[in-house]
């Protein structure tokens, strides 16, 4: 167990500074477009101090509180799957001629620091990191692995639930023991904004002693921030049943629920392109002008979309209810008989960003419990 | 830029080149790429595929149709159905296509020996089973009763024509061929390949049944060994197909049920898939 | 072939498994050998049903005649298959045409004389009617998936 220090937001720039200064691309949380997204920061002032976020099935709003906090807030449509796994990437470019095709690999992926890693978001990172670098031998170049390896993670604690958070349920959060670099606690003292501080690895031992030395927490501190996570993972908003969820779902595959789901899905796929563990995607073909030059990309794709089961012309998984089974059946379900683990964390997200607001954890106990039809009408925002 | 031996030692995702030595055609939409590995041989078990690249326009994954046992060739029979099956169509002796693989599981093979081989084929869907067939034959002792029946629309649809016959020539394997529809200039059997099997003998205790070609016909055929002949679903061997984007099992494309093909089969034991087949987009 | 000679090949046929010895000495009674070699018409399309025919070795082509000496052959029967079943019901006429295929010997039944014995033998009439009414069941699930696209030919 390692040594846990005690901060102010000074200590917090500096650790971002430290960071640069060593070579990473520091990526944290910043307010754009009236959302929480992930994209480079310099500094303090480039977190979103003062706000919070505001979600509910199929809602989204961000809101100024004014307070001093740094880490107010819980996630927003982006994930850290946009670095580690990109929404576009060459896997490699290759020439070729009467002797033959010559292949080369991408330019170096960045060096990271992801700063602001939510607990759940460390499990979605440990969960792709079964996808992409499990049985299947060599990771896939110009992915996953270069960006993996180099990348210094900075978790923050929860202290407060987003609105659509179930993290508690899926045993990821709302802190985290393991998985990180360095992990910071926010947490109120005498009117200030104070900032546990403790590494989880030697990288992140070696990190904090170049900072100026900090102060060791003391025994109330630690049990502020404990405190503080124990009502965040108290008061989730909502709970997923995983007893028996894998046998549940698959055995379920011709429920009449998932029809019922299907009146409502707009199978836009939005919660594939938010969910932090989604990872199917399509390769790419690009070729020059003269026919000698190639590329081959790794892009994002969704269950969601007709194309994605296309074969022989027509679509395997024609109708929406065989698309959202899909979709649902294997992040709860077949994940399990794939990688060992559920693919969900808890993080909320593909309720929030559902435009219709259908929410995982109610239809996964409604199948537990035999509701076929939805007799509630919602709609965004909550139940009318 | 990377040399040609940097690419050998790359990873999956990276394809390597291969020669074409000659491009057959088999029948009015179907062709045979004769391949020569540019990199030494060539090794994979029956029953495996690759992902077969045209460059700059894309990859698919096609069953390798060769005998294992040749290293030095790669044979891949292919049926043109969209852009990519088309551009390799239209390659010659000499261009290159890129090959990664191979990939998924193959024809119990080893655990079929002391028994039957039931080997049941239709249409394209003898392609995946010939390295198979070449095996069994490479080492025929290891087998009891070896069976090969084939199934397809019109005699003008045989596929590898040449070699059922010489196969059916031989004693040490019984050979059957049937079509749905043919005219008098054809002197063999005219019927669902189903009712091939009624015909020839063998202990569906003891048999090992491999059956490819596309989804329903596989099903009837399951179907028929199970209901009607006795034999065990664990004991049925069949070849699923689905799109498929990278061959490893990072793309989610071919998933099937908790499956993925690409690394879960495309050889799975009926046992795995019988309610999945059953169930309607999954 | 004698009589008692029929009787021990009628035993063996699976076709007929199961029969009582009664049934299949009446069936005996009304049964010929006959022998044809390969490519000899057995019966024509459109002709006079006045048997039902039994592949005791060989194979036979059932086939249509969809223009003028262009003949499109439906489905083969082969060795313990029975052959044709217009002779059940009036007006007692081939819908298709039989051919051989090989060398084939079949065993021959007067349709007058089998109408008779099921009329007035109800036993044995339900036994032989089951076993028609199996085949006709197999050969029309069999004949519907020829008309499916099996193997996947339509692009």
């Amino acid at each position: 167990m390692s040594e846990i220090y005690v901060s102010g937001q000074s200590g917090i720039g500096r650790l971002i500074q430290v960071l640069a200064k060593r070579g990473h691309r520091v990526i944290g949380p910043i307010v754009r477009n009236e959302a929480l997204v992930y994209d480079e920061i310099a500094g303090v002032e480039d977190l979103p101090k003062g706000w919070t976020d505001l979600q509910e099935p199929g809602r989204f709003r961000l809101e100024h509180r004014g307070d001093e906090k740094l880490f107010g807030y819980a996630v927003g449509p982006d994930s850290w799957k946009r670095y580690l796994n990109p929404p576009n990437t060459v896997v490699w470019s290759g020439t070729i001629s009467p002797d033959g095709f010559m292949t080369e690999p991408p330019a170096p992926q960045p060096k990271y620091a992801f700063f602001g890693v939510r607990p759940c978001e460390l499990a979605a990172i440990g969960v792709l990191d079964n996808v992409f670098g499990s049985s299947n031998g060599t990771a896939p170049i110009g992915g996953y692995a270069e960006v993996r390896e180099q990348a210094f993670i900075v978790a923050v604690n929860c202290t407060e639930p987003g609105g659509t958070c179930f993290c508690a349920s899926m045993g990821t959060g709302p802190s985290a023991s393991s998985g990180y670099d360095i992990a910071i606690t926010e947490i109120a003292h005498d009117g200030n904004m104070r900032y546990l501080v403790e590494s989880g690895s030697d990288a992140g031992a070696e990190v904090l002693a170049d900072l100026e030395p900090m102060e060791t927490a003391s025994g109330n501190e630690i049990e502020t921030a404990a405190e503080l996570i124990a009502t965040a993972a108290d008061s989730m908003g909502r709970t997923l049943e995983t007893t028996d969820l894998q046998d549940l779902l698959q055995g379920n595959a011709k429920n009449p629920r998932w029809e019922s789901i299907a009146e409502r899905c707009l199978a836009c796929g939005n919660c594939t392109m938010v969910c932090p563990t989604c990872f199917c995607n399509t390769m790419e073909d690009n070729l020059s002008l003269d026919g000698q030059h190639a590329t081959r990309s790794r892009a994002w794709d969704s269950c969601f979309t007709l194309g994605f089961s296309y074969m022989h012309g027509l679509p395997m998984r024609e109708s929406v209810a065989a698309r959202y089974r899909q979709w649902m059946t294997h992040k709860l379900s077949t994940w399990i008989d794939q990688f060992g683990d559920f693919g969900c964390v808890g993080c909320g997200r593909c309720i929030t960003w559902c435009p219709v607001g259908i929410d995982i954890t109610k239809e996964a106990a409604a199948i537990r419990r035999g509701d076929l039809r939805d007799t509630q009408i919602r709609t965004p925002g909550g139940v009318a | 830029m990377a040399t040609q031996t940097d690419a050998l030692i790359i990873d999956k995702m990276t394809p390597l080149p291969f020669r074409v030595r000659s491009v057959q055609e088999e029948l009015s939409h179907t062709f045979t790429l004769d391949l020569e590995p540019t990199n030494g041989g060539f090794r994979f078990l029956p029953g495996q595929f690759t992902m077969v690249y045209a460059f700059g326009i894309g990859e698919v994954p096609i069953s390798i149709s060769s005998d294992a046992a040749e290293p030095g060739t790669l044979l891949q029979t292919i049926r043109r159905t969209g852009a990519v099956t088309y551009a390799l169509g239209r390659l010659h002796a000499g261009e290159f296509v890129g090959i990664r693989g191979p990939f998924g599981t193959p024809w119990p093979l080893e655990r079929a020996e002391g028994g039957d081989l039931l080997i049941i084929g239709g249409g394209i869907g003898l392609a995946p089973l010939r390295p198979a067939i070449y095996h069994a034959l490479h080492n025929r002792d290891r087998y009891e009763n070896m069976i090969v029946l084939y199934g397809t629309r019109t005699p003008d649809d045989i596929l590898f024509e040449r070699e059922l016959r010489e196969w059916a020539d031989r004693s040490d394997i019984t050979t059957l061929m049937t079509v749905d529809a043919a005219d008098r200039g054809w002197h063999g059997s005219v019927g669902v390949v189903t009712r091939l099997i009624g015909r020839v003998g063998f202990d569906p205790t003891r048999t090992t049944a491999m059956v490819c070609g596309p989804e329903i016909m596989m099903r009837v055929t399951a179907e028929r060994l199970l209901e009607v002949h006795g034999m065990k679903p664990e004991d049925i061997f069949v070849t699923m197909e689905r799109n498929m984007k990278c061959g490893i099992g990072i793309c989610g494309h071919c998933q099937f049920g908790p499956n993925f093909i690409c690394t879960d089969g495309a050889v799975f034991p009926y046992t795995d898939v019988d309610a999945l087949l059953h169930t309607k987009g999954v | 072939m004698t009589e008692e000679t029929i009787l021990e090949l009628l035993k063996n046929q699976p076709f007929l498994d199961g029969m009582v010895d009664e049934h299949l000495q009446q069936l005996a009674a009304c049964a010929t050998h006959q022998e044809f070699p390969a490519n000899e018409v057995i019966f024509k399309e459109k002709g006079f049903a006045d048997a039902a025919y039994l592949i005791v070795e060989g194979s036979v082509a059932l086939e249509l005649e969809i223009a003028a000496a262009r003949h499109h052959i439906v489905q083969t029967v082969h060795t313990g298959e029975v052959l044709g079943w217009s002779w059940l019901f009036p007006p007692y006429q081939w819908s298709f045409g039989a051919l051989t295929l090989d060398p084939t010997s079949v065993i021959r039944f007067e349709a007058a004389k089998l109408r008779e014995l099921q009329d007035t033998d109800c036993a044995f009439g339900y036994d032989l009617m089951k076993r028609f009414a199996y085949v006709m069941m197999a050969r029309l699930s069999a004949a519907r998936l020829q008309l499916v696209d099996l193997y996947g030919h339509a692009n």
